[in-house]
């Protein structure tokens, strides 16, 4: 095992910051998402639903490039956000956002499976028990998608860590700034004689996805003994 | 509670149409499935939206399809206990009790958590989570977390039919005490007859989405004995038994009635006995089988379906009979006669109602 250099060790460091990032930045939404998608009976569901799934699809590159051009400096939000003195664009906030819409899918869909295997009954329980809807979604449609959340967020979580396409087109390749594992990867394979670090680092990435999968395991088990 | 309801709900081919009004504080809700019992209960608790009409309680508004008022469920104030418990599984069983009340505003606050408590007789499961409970329990649970959210209404949608005979005369018990004790008034949504006997003295029924009647369940018993494969069931309070020749001797009504001698017998209870069972003879037979032969007296005949029901008088006790029209022209059955009834002594079967004040332990097993 190569012992990693400083550049090495922030792309690491960055990349378990940036899909911890970014899936904390998605729970509300995935949430939200997952119950409309649920529960909800409203024009559009489809639409939404669509949206949602889409990442799971569509090229990451293509997914980079959209946002660039929505969040670059020509574009509206980018330009927003820039005047307000929080630019976006090749920062590792960027590489956030990028990661957030690539993973979005997979925890709106853990989520949803949890949610769908709670009985309406519940919601109607509680309803007549004097719950509004809020009330209803934080007290009941919560507590009860808990197993959904984390099983979500794992998953997304694992798949941050492997973002590539995305992120290195909104984000750029900067080693110490944007430059997350895949990337730093891609680079040492590229330039000769970075053959032992590439694979120092695919060793890194193979370490963090066997941990993850384990613990996405164990919380499983657990959960079954719980529920 | 004074309700008035008149709402239409369409759904595909079939349509809810009614216009009723309800005064005192229990009613039944009568029909077969697809009558759209169900329906009704979600329009009254506001779970569903009517197409029109106009629902009022007490002389709120609670719905008005010309005004455009929809009081959410949340603010109506009504309690529903469903078929199945719905006990929310990740809170225990003093959560899914304390739901209803901490959104209770204070002013409405009538009923307390102790108080309930022991009526239900819920004290040894108050710590536990509602998946160790039996099907009884979940039950008693889902009824005081219903009460405890102090409903002006509650609303008893077929809260017996998920449950085996056994449970399902104890939580009518468990329902009448809490009901009888905090005064809530109730509506008893039910396809049974003689839950709806048990429960309640006015009823409505519905049929295929309108109110085919509204009347005294007595009366709607009497005229679905013709169309009922067990006629109609007398219900009988039988006291003092006491072990005679092999076979038990209740007292009833001021008369003696023979059973078989059962494996576990209480002194007295609850028994049904329908309507088929009874053989009416105009003269004293002799010799008979059937241990229990009463001389009673006509009080009334009435038609219903294709057969003739005779009303007995026997002491104090009522019962009724039914018999086809022709056999009632041959006998020359009429008001005020003197008819001898026999009925053998395995006709009737005891229901396991407890009696007024002391509900059973629940035994029923883990489900």
């Amino acid at each position: 095992m190569p012992v990693f250099a400083s550049a090495e060790t922030s792309a690491i460091l960055l990349s378990l910051k940036v899909s911890a990032a970014a899936t904390l930045l998605s729970l509300p939404f995935g949430f939200l998402a997952a119950y409309l998608l649920s529960f909800g009976r409203f024009r559009g569901r489809l639409a939404l639903d669509v949206l949602v799934n889409l990442p799971l699809t569509l090229p990451p590159v293509v997914i980079g490039y959209l946002l660039l051009i929505l969040l670059g400096r020509h574009g509206w939000l980018g330009r927003a956000l820039e005047s307000v003195g929080f630019p976006l664009i090749f920062t590792w906030r960027a590489a956030v956002i990028a990661t957030s819409v690539v993973g979005f899918p997979l925890l709106v869909r853990a989520i949803r499976v949890a949610m769908e295997g709670i009985d309406p009954h519940l919601i109607q329980a509680s309803r007549s028990l004097g719950a509004g809807r809020i009330d209803s979604l934080l007290t009941v449609v919560l507590p009860l998608s808990v197993r959904g959340l984390l099983a979500g967020s794992v998953l997304m979580f694992a798949r941050g860590l492997g973002e590539f396409g995305a992120t290195i087109i909104v984000a750029g390749n900067i080693p110490g700034v944007t430059q997350t594992i895949p990337l730093a990867i891609y680079d040492y394979a590229s330039s000769p004689g970075g053959d032992r670090m590439a694979l120092g680092l695919c060793a890194v990435s193979v370490v963090l996805s066997v941990g993850v999968l384990l613990a996405h395991e164990h919380l499983s088990r657990c959960m079954a003994k719980w529920g | 509670m004074d309700l008035r309801l008149r709402a239409r709900k369409q759904f595909g081919a079939f349509a809810l149409d009614v216009d009723l009004s309800i005064q005192g504080d229990e009613c039944g809700i009568f029909g077969p499935s697809g009558s759209g019992k169900s329906t009704l209960v979600s329009l009254l608790s506001g779970l569903l939206t009517p197409d029109q009409g106009h629902i009022s309680l007490d002389g709120e508004p609670l719905f008005d399809g010309a005004r455009g008022t929809d009081v959410l469920p949340d603010r109506r104030r009504i309690g529903i206990v469903f078929q199945r418990p719905n006990l929310f599984p990740h809170l225990s069983v003093r959560g899914n009790l304390l739901y209803g009340l901490k959104r209770c505003a204070p002013e409405h606050r009538r009923i307390e958590l102790d108080s309930l408590v022991r009526v239900l007789q819920l004290e040894p499961l108050l710590d536990r989570g509602v998946d160790n409970l039996s099907g009884g329990e979940k039950q008693r649970v889902a009824i005081g977390r219903a009460v405890l959210s102090n409903p002006r209404l509650l609303l008893l949608d077929e809260p017996l039919s998920a449950l085996d005979d056994h449970l399902r005369f104890q939580i009518i018990g468990h329902l009448k005490a809490v009901c009888r004790e905090f005064r809530i008034p109730f509506l008893f949504i039910s396809h049974s007859m003689l839950e709806m006997r048990l429960m309640t003295e006015q009823v409505i029924a519905l049929a295929a989405g309108r109110v085919a009647a509204q009347t005294s369940t007595e009366n709607l018993a009497r005229e679905r004995m013709g169309l009922s494969p067990v006629g109609y069931i007398n219900l009988l309070r039988l006291t003092d038994m006491r072990h005679e020749g092999g076979a038990s001797v209740y007292c009833w009504e001021g008369g003696e009635l023979v059973l078989p001698r059962g494996e576990q017998e209480a002194s007295g209870g609850l028994f049904e006995l329908s309507s088929k069972d009874i053989i009416l003879f105009k003269r004293h037979p002799e010799a008979i089988s059937a241990r229990n032969l009463l001389k009673c007296t006509v009080v009334s005949l009435f038609e219903s379906g294709s057969r003739t029901g005779v009303e007995l008088a026997m002491g104090q006790g009522r019962l009724i009979a039914e018999i086809v029209p022709a056999a009632a022209r041959d006998l020359e059955i009429v008001p005020g006669g003197t008819l001898f009834a026999a009925i053998k002594a395995s006709a009737f079967r005891r229901l396991a109602v407890p009696e007024p004040g002391q509900a059973q332990p629940d035994t029923g097993a883990t489900s």
